[in-house]
């Protein structure tokens, strides 16, 4: 979801006043096997500070949270013993920038059976950026139950708040610059893991992101 | 669909398509504790009812309501029009209150059109019936409620009364599709017939002769008046209800007569095959295009249609009030950019 934030948060300097040097190909600065042992890490993490995790729900944030939420589950279950519910929540019905672009595709809300009323819902999401979809992701929450405490999983925390937001587990801090673009890659979704890192092609593209 | 939904022959499948979808997320909102999304916050849909109506209505309100969207709901009886308001006078006092999207039923073919492109109002207008026109939103809930049953079991295949399954993505290509009765005086017949095509279905008509529209031959569908060979090569059998109130000749000679050769019937309905469903659009005759036996049989899917009219309508208002730009051709490309 981090990519799609690049259009409400991106100064005006940053698209209309800085020249472009030419198309600078992505770089991948996480490749398959530091995302796996990052997963690793955080699962352990999750079952550490919730004392077992037995009431915890992992809550993926649609595309790519939603994938990381189901290996996470799988490392929780390799741990644990046990099967850690999983689902997938749709946030963009209460984005708060619907009305900067065309209406957006709806993606799947899928709560796991017993609901998250009294839980500890995780929520798991690629990129953490201006905190505004784990905003949507609270009020979307809101709607569909009272957790115990919700948690926030990310995979790559690049900065730039914009909201009085934290992440709890974080696979790793990467510092950018607000030109650049993150993209998280995953095999359920694109032809490989890995993690880019990459100058924006032009500013129009940043803008369409 | 740019703007406006007025007819169901604007939509491209790819639309159609982007529609239903979003009804299938949409349908996902009435299972929770809360059915409310703050999505349209702050906009002001009208619903403008010029003729009687109960279902529509009341299901593009509360699609407009579990949208957050503000609601004013404005029929003919007891409004200024009694008094001799014009369409146009009446649209300027919606436009100068602000009116995002106006919901429009008229009696007149054609009014939701000159509403749209009059230039009167600058919201989106949205066909809810229009005359013997069109009712787009109609014919798309009946196109999302054939594909819950007719490509929703996880092959693509019928669910066979089951569950209605997820159709998400599927369109209803060769399925078969039947529509029988008044097809003459019949929006959802014309609007169905241009999209389940859009959408790949095979349609045939079924009607006494007095009882198709001109121009018939025209439309992509078949035409029998004879509803019985029909039956066994049909996937969904949607029956039309007799409009009276149009009618002002003799159409057919006795409902008797019509109901024996063009009612569905407990034996008519033994002749479809295992999956397939019956539909009406209501209000039901029963008796005379139906009879109470098919009307309460598990293979009857009204009151479904109507549970899913609310998921489709909210599913268009948010598709073209949701943004910034109510255009779906756009929003797609978009998609493909983000994900």
């Amino acid at each position: 979801m981090a990519e799609d934030h690049s259009d409400i948060s991106l100064p005006l300097s940053a698209t209309g006043n800085t020249p472009w040097h030419g198309e600078a190909p992505a770089r991948a600065v996480l490749e398959a096997p530091d995302i796996a042992r990052m997963l690793t890490r955080i699962a352990h993490e999750i079952v550490e500070r919730a004392k077992g995790a037995d009431d915890v729900v992992l809550l993926g944030i649609p595309t790519r949270g939603v994938f990381l939420a189901r290996r996470l589950a799988d490392k929780l279950a390799e741990i644990t013993g046990r099967k850690v519910p999983v689902g997938s929540l749709d946030i963009t019905m209460y984005r708060d920038d619907l009305r900067l672009g065309p209406p957006r595709t709806l993606a799947r809300t899928d709560i796991p059976g017993d609901g998250i009323d009294g839980r500890l819902v995780v929520l798991v999401d690629d990129v953490l950026f201006s905190g505004r979809t784990i905003r949507a992701a609270l009020d979307a929450m809101n709607d569909l139950g009272r957790p115990r405490a919700v948690q926030l999983a990310v995979l790559v925390d690049r900065g730039h708040r914009e909201l009085p937001i934290r992440a709890d587990y974080v696979g790793k801090n990467i510092p950018t610059s607000l030109r650049e673009t993150v993209k998280v890659q995953l095999a359920e979704n694109d032809d490989r893991d890995c993690v880019l890192l990459g100058d924006p092609p032009a500013p129009a593209a940043v803008r369409d992101e | 669909m740019k703007r406006h939904l007025i007819s169901a022959a604007d939509l491209t499948r790819d639309d159609a398509l982007l529609v239903l979808d979003t009804a299938e997320e949409m349908a996902r909102v009435a299972d929770r504790p809360i059915k409310k999304l703050p999505t349209l916050r702050g906009r002001t849909v009208v619903n403008l009812f010029f003729e009687d109506s109960t279902r529509t209505r009341i299901s593009f309100e509360a699609a407009a309501k579990r949208l957050s969207a503000d609601v004013i709901n404005f029929s003919a009886k007891g409004s200024s029009v009694s008094k001799g308001e014009s369409l146009k006078d009446t649209a300027l006092t919606l436009e100068a209150m602000g009116a995002d999207a106006v919901v429009i039923r008229h009696h007149a073919s054609g009014a939701p059109h000159r509403l749209a492109t009059s230039g009167w109002i600058g919201g989106s207008v949205v066909n809810a019936g229009d005359g013997t026109h069109e009712h787009p939103t109609q014919a798309l809930l009946d196109a999302f409620t054939m594909r819950r049953h007719l490509a929703g079991a996880p092959d693509g295949g019928p669910t066979y009364h089951r569950e209605p399954g997820d159709g998400t993505g599927r369109d209803l290509a060769g399925r078969r599709i039947t529509i029988v009765g008044d097809v003459l005086h019949s929006r959802v017949a014309r609007s169905n017939v241009h999209l389940l095509n859009t959408l790949g279905a095979e349609i045939t008509l079924v009607a006494p002769p007095t009882l198709l529209p001109i121009g018939v031959e025209t439309w992509p569908c078949e035409v029998s008046y004879d509803l019985d060979p029909i039956l066994a090569k049909t996937d969904a059998v949607m029956m039309l209800r007799v409009q009276s109130e149009r009618m002002n000749a003799a159409f057919f000679p006795t409902e008797r007569e019509y109901a024996r050769r063009y009612g569905l019937d407990g034996a008519r309905m033994a002749a479809l095959p295992g999956h397939a469903i019956v539909m009406h659009p209501g209000p039901m005759n029963r008796g005379m295009e139906i009879t109470a036996e098919v009307a309460d049989s598990g293979r009857c899917t009204v009151v479904e249609q109507v549970a899913n009219g609310v998921s489709v309508r909210m599913a268009v208002l948010y598709l073209l009030l949701g943004g910034n730009e109510p255009a779906i051709t756009t929003a797609r490309t978009q998609e493909n950019n983000d994900r």
